[in-house]
């Protein structure tokens, strides 16, 4: 019996296990020796022929997966081959997942680097033709509509989730449950068009304001908020609520002295996230608030840029020459992502600062 | 200060399952009792009916009498928030709130009740309970560190401290030392046989020589079988139960000769 406990000494390639069979193993360096020959024959078959960079990649990893499959099933028999291939398989899954998001980003930062320059957040697109000028309007009005619905949403999702958790029950909670999912799906062009609907019925057609902007991104907001709030609601556990109670606390009381300070730091994430969700909005934008050239911080008063639409125009129509309004484009959707960055980062800070204290 | 309950008839259910059938029981003031019985026979759930904690699980409701000095708990005019200042309750597991520290977990009672009160009066109350919960000595220095920071009997004692400093006049337990160690349940015990000094206190446990040790009374609950409701079978003093029990049930439950 303790021959079977003993494992066979690091490093052995071979060794008897209890049964009397031999357990052969492959060195660590076998399966990418193995992907690198794969490569090697992939890039050299196309190099031979018309070359291309994907397809050599794909052979690369389909024979390196096959091959490498192969050699451990000769080898180390069945169970382990199984284990690389899957391995294999879900590594190369993850590489192909990065391969977008990482050309993504660099294509950004590369080509949105050219106008990342002080005048980008100074100056307007007053009297600029061609080179030069700045986002500076179109940042203002990305801020002012993101802070106004950030204002309208967050209390009516942080109520509505307060409201599904404590309070409704039965048919009411499921259908009120079941509309904000639905919500949740909406197209966001459906948001926009609902807005300027909305506000057509009093300004007339063709109104454009920031407020209907802000409204528009509402709509695509307050379900995330909700989802959001709900799920970190129903995480507090029961035992702090009648603890609460049984103190003689009234319920509204617990909830606002109990439940929502326990779960403040994943309702302050779960807002971060939301607004980080609709500040890139571009479709709901276009048709409530459309695009000026000059700076206008009045959201009930007219057209405003926004960082989105301002970048959607730049590139559609750049006038002549092209090139400086492709390039404030793309400086505009570098700082759209940086901002989405930063709200990331701020969610995560919130999470870390104003969970409950152990303290052990 | 410490006040008797009358309970009588009383039937409690969960939607439209009767859980807890007719009970009758009078409960003496400053003496402890407790109710002993198998899992699911309604300890809990009657416990919970005497401050009107049972009505906060969706679709509860509780049909009878329970008087307390006079003033019926679900009579039209009862106010369950003022009926649970009156009644103080510990759970099962010890439950401290993770956002407050321990300062503020002994103060929650009147902190979250919005009761304006002096600094130098809060201090002493807070001392006065953590003190009366046996505690003071191990946390005096570090009362603004949290209260999950304590250990599991430490956290169970501040939840004590925590349900006296509302100064209630009934201190129901659920449990209180199921979650805890021989020494902190001796703790514990030692400092329910003070307090009953001037609270009713009325005890759930699993522990029979708990039960034994600290209770003047013992009710034992059972019920017939699964799906059936819980009855209180018998309800005599603690040393009665205990050496000559009136119902047989009684005598195979805490002889072990159960089922």
């Amino acid at each position: 019996m303790s021959t079977q406990l003993t494992r066979p000494p690091a490093g052995a390639r071979a060794a008897e296990d209890g049964n009397g069979r031999s357990e052969r193993r492959l060195p660590t360096w076998v399966p990418w020796a193995v992907f690198g020959a794969a490569a090697a024959i992939a890039f050299g078959i196309e190099a031979l022929t018309d070359f291309t960079v994907v397809l050599a990649v794909i052979y690369t990893i389909v024979l390196g997966v096959v091959a490498n499959y192969a050699l451990s099933r000769s080898v180390e028999g069945r169970r382990r081959a199984t284990d690389r291939l899957v391995t294999s398989v879900v590594t190369c899954a993850f590489a192909i997942a990065m391969v977008p998001l990482v050309s993504l980003v660099w294509e950004v930062v590369s080509r949105g680097a050219r106008r990342l320059d002080g005048e980008f957040f100074n100056s307007s697109l007053v009297g600029i033709i061609g080179e030069g000028g700045g986002a500076y309007h179109a940042i203002m009005g990305t801020l002012i509509i993101t802070l106004l619905t950030t204002l309208i949403s967050v209390p009516i999702g942080l109520m509505t989730a307060i409201y599904l958790v404590e309070y409704a029950r039965g048919r009411l909670k499921r259908s009120i449950t079941f509309f904000v999912d639905v919500m949740t799906g909406i197209p966001s062009i459906v948001a926009g068009l609902f807005a300027y609907a909305l506000f057509a019925l009093f300004f007339g057609p063709g109104v454009r304001l920031g407020i209907m902007g802000a409204v528009a991104l509402s709509v695509l907001m307050i379900p995330v908020v909700v989802r959001s709030a709900e799920e970190v609601l129903k995480l507090v556990p029961n035992e702090l609520r009648e603890a609460s109670y049984a103190l003689g606390v009234p319920k509204w009381r617990t909830i606002v002295k109990v439940v929502i300070p326990t779960a403040i730091a994943g309702l302050g994430t779960g807002v971060t996230l939301a607004i980080a969700r609709v500040v890139g909005e571009t479709a709901p934008l276009l048709v409530t608030v459309g695009i000026t050239n000059a700076t206008n911080v009045d959201p009930f008063d007219g057209r405003m840029a926004t960082l989105p639409v301002y970048a959607y125009y730049q590139l559609t129509q750049p006038g002549v020459p092209p090139e400086n309004a492709i390039d404030r484009a793309w400086t505009a959707a570098l700082l759209l992502i940086a901002l989405v960055m930063g709200l990331n980062v701020v969610a995560r800070l919130i999470s870390r600062f104003f969970a409950p204290k152990t303290g052990r | 200060m410490a006040k008797r309950i009358d309970c009588s008839d009383v039937n409690i259910y969960y939607g439209n399952f009767l859980a807890v059938e007719g009970v009758t029981i009078s409960i003496e003031p400053r003496s402890i009792t407790a109710l002993i019985g198998p899992s699911g026979c309604g300890k809990s759930t009657f416990l919970r009916t005497l401050n009107r904690m049972h009505e906060v699980i969706p679709g509860a409701r509780v049909e009878g009498k329970v008087v307390m000095d006079g003033q019926d708990l679900y009579g039209s005019d009862a106010d369950p928030v003022t009926v649970r200042r009156q009644v103080g309750m510990v759970f099962q597991r010890p439950n401290p709130f993770p956002t407050m520290s321990i300062y503020e977990n002994v103060a929650a009672g009147l902190r979250l009740n919005g009761t304006r009160t002096k600094k130098a009066e809060m201090d002493e109350l807070v001392e006065s309970s953590l003190r009366g919960a046996n505690l003071w000595e191990e946390v005096k220095d570090r009362l603004d560190r949290p209260g999950s920071s304590l250990s599991g009997g430490q956290q169970q004692r501040l939840c004590i401290a925590r349900a006296i400093a509302i100064e209630p006049d009934v201190l129901l337990m659920d449990e209180p030392c199921s979650a805890l160690d021989p020494i902190s349940t001796l703790a514990i015990e030692d400092l329910m046989a003070e307090l009953k000094e001037r609270y009713t206190i009325v005890i759930v446990t699993h522990n029979m020589q708990q039960a034994a040790r600290v209770s003047e009374s013992t009710g034992f609950f059972n019920l017939n079988g699964i799906g059936q409701p819980g009855r209180l079978i018998e309800f005599n003093p603690t040393e009665k139960i205990f050496s000559n029990p009136d119902q047989k049930a009684t005598e195979d439950y805490i002889s072990g000769r159960f089922g």
